[in-house]
């Protein structure tokens, strides 16, 4: 069953085409990596989704209805590759405003509503950082406050831009492994865009290769990653190391030549 | 400590957010306490608390008290200083509210309840009164509290019109608050060197003053004070919600175009009341939400409701010091709250420890 289909998915921003005419399901449960150059159209598929650029064709959102931008919250939740932090908000209050599509606009917390976030705090190993001042934290920090206010959200699709840009190695490892693990419990839905095609190979289930607005091709990573793909969309010069647990990619100095990547 | 005992320690007190505590509005209402006994007790006739305390309760329906204060005292104390009191009450509550929503609504510090062109439109709408006569700027009911007050109004419409034109974001919306600002002012610059005789008269209703004539200035001022207050307390969560960013707070289901909105014009028409009743008194609208926000944190559910409180006391108490310090002149009380709230502000901002812009 799918949790999300684009049929036909067209989007023009500012008189040029982002995106030309994507079709790709996603199943429910499933974890899916959209990688791709700059420019791509990969936050602006994400976007799409969450109804925030205009389009024309299909967005099927497992119980999405309407056009009701509460509903659709409750449905899906998403984390922006650069997330507002508002100033002098404390941790707590910054995760519970995940709560609104749950609470309206003008009701207080529910004891729902706050045993969800304490629940997701403790999960997350916040709990003691709830009175700290979100802006205060480490980029690590930072990031795991933001993926908690998603989950208070409790909707099955988890929509993530570039989740480990700006986080060391190991807090990329930490960040993707905590991820998994949520999905695993909680059965979540999982799109990702990420632009370390090692990391996009190790974690979740597929790949979809996104280039000029239009799809190029989806798969698991060993088939989708090769020398030849990653020449033509990404220009860059790589070497492939079948590891088993999925392709490396290891960058070579120096441009790949015309015609022979 | 085992995981056990946290997770049932944690579930008998799970963080419940911020909250308005008992004690910042018990601490506010003390001070607008304070504000009002000296404001009402202290003038050219010097009053006894217990006194006055006595008329005002005379004043209440059902009750007879004689308070012992002279047919002259009694004037002064209920048509004289209560309704000025009021009026400040009003006048300080509106616009430090405003100002808290339009920084909200803005996510922008520096916004004030002028930002979209109130002042200039007010400035311009009282200039073309009073030069073309229609009115001396006394009274609640004269022409010139009216002009103003539709000049103002006006001006935040054409902030939006063209506001809109440029994109929809709140940077499009201010920077069109900046043109009509200067287009206004031009205007007003133009109207006053044509009719140079009233410059003294239209600057002394700018520089703004707190004074009334009985009960007129604070009962027009009444019905929009209520308005801004309820709409915009009631749009503190969604504030809250708007100061991640207009992308995310629709990704969390709220339509921030609409909030902004809604806020933007409740607050706007509670400043051009204040604006039209009382002429231009800067800067209350950005210290006293900005001292809230140092002195008890960020969240608008804190912020705006405060505001309303300390706003409230901040003003009676500016314009006490507005018409003693100079007894029998007044000072325009503009220049009270920046000389006085400057400072304050100054050294607020440099004790306080939070984060908050």
């Amino acid at each position: 069953m799918n949790a999300l289909s684009l049929r036909n998915l067209r989007v023009s921003l500012g008189g040029a085409e982002v995106l030309a005419g994507v079709d790709l399901a996603v199943e429910r449960g499933e974890w899916l990596n959209i990688i791709g150059p700059n420019g791509a159209g990969k936050t602006t598929l994400l976007r799409a989704v969450l109804g925030a650029v205009p389009y024309e064709g299909t967005v099927e959102v497992s119980g999405v209805s309407g056009r009701d931008a509460m509903e659709r919250a409750r449905a899906i939740a998403y984390v922006p590759q650069t997330p507002v932090i508002p100033p002098g908000v404390p941790v707590v209050d910054y995760v519970l405003l995940g709560r609104t599509p749950h609470r309206g606009l003008f009701r207080a917390d529910s004891r729902r509503d706050l045993a969800v976030a304490d629940d997701v705090l403790a999960r997350l190993d916040l709990r003691g950082f709830s009175d700290r001042e979100v802006g205060s934290l480490s980029g690590g920090e930072r990031q795991r406050v933001v993926l908690a206010r998603a989950l208070v959200q409790e909707s099955a699709i988890l929509l993530l831009d570039e989740p480990t840009t700006a986080l060391d190695l190991g807090h990329q490892q930490e960040v993707l492994d905590l991820v998994e693990e949520l999905r695993r419990e909680r059965g979540l839905t999982v799109v990702t865009t990420l632009h370390d095609l090692t990391l996009a190979a190790r974690y979740g289930d597929r790949l979809a290769v996104l280039a000029a607005g239009e799809l190029i091709t989806t798969g698991p990573p060993a088939e989708v990653l090769t020398g030849q793909l990653i020449a033509t969309h990404f220009h860059a010069n790589v070497r492939i190391i079948d590891d088993v647990d999925g392709p490396v990619i290891v960058p070579v100095p120096g441009r790949p030549e015309e015609g022979n990547p | 400590m085992t995981a056990d005992a946290q997770s049932a320690e944690a579930s008998a007190d799970p963080s419940r957010g911020t909250r308005l505590s008992f004690s910042a509005v018990a601490i506010s209402v003390v001070w607008i306490a304070i504000a009002v006994v000296l404001a009402m007790t202290t003038g050219p006739f010097d009053l006894a608390v217990v006194d006055v305390g006595k008329q005002l309760l005379d004043g209440l329906p059902f009750i007879e008290i004689d308070s012992g204060l002279t047919t002259t005292e009694r004037a002064i104390v209920t048509q004289i200083r209560l309704p000025r009191v009021a009026l400040g009450l009003m006048v300080g509550a509106t616009l430090s509210l405003s100002g808290a929503a339009y920084q909200g609504a803005f996510r922008n510090p520096l916004a004030d309840p002028y930002l979209l062109g109130i002042a200039a439109g007010a400035g311009l709408g009282a200039t073309i009164a009073i030069t073309e006569g229609l009115g001396d700027g006394r009274g609640a009911f004269d022409a010139v509290p009216l002009a103003a007050f539709a000049g103002g109004l006006i001006a935040v419409w054409f902030s939006y019109a063209a506001g809109h034109i440029g994109g929809r974001s709140p940077v499009s919306l201010i920077l069109a608050g900046v043109a009509v600002a200067s287009f206004l002012t031009a205007c007003q610059t133009y109207v006053l060197q044509a009719n140079s005789d009233v410059i003294r008269e239209v600057y002394t209703w700018i520089l703004g003053r707190v004074s009334t004539s009985g009960w007129g200035e604070p009962l027009l001022l009444l019905p929009y004070f209520v308005v801004t207050l309820l709409v915009v307390l009631r749009y503190g969560r969604a504030l809250d919600v708007l100061a991640v960013g207009d992308e995310e707070a629709a990704s969390l289901g709220i339509r921030p175009q609409r909030v902004r909105v809604i806020v933007v014009i409740a607050a706007s028409l509670g400043a051009a009341a204040a604006v039209a009743v009382t002429g231009l008194i800067g800067f209350v609208g950005i210290i006293v939400p900005h001292t809230v926000r140092l002195l008890f944190g960020a969240s608008n559910r804190i912020v705006l409701p405060l505001s309303v409180l300390f706003g409230a006391a901040f003003m009676v108490a500016a314009d006490l010091v507005a018409r003693t310090i100079m007894s029998p002149a007044e000072l325009p009380i503009g220049v009270v709250t920046a000389f006085v709230g400057a400072p304050f502000f100054a050294v607020v901002l440099r004790a306080s420890r939070r984060y908050v812009w």
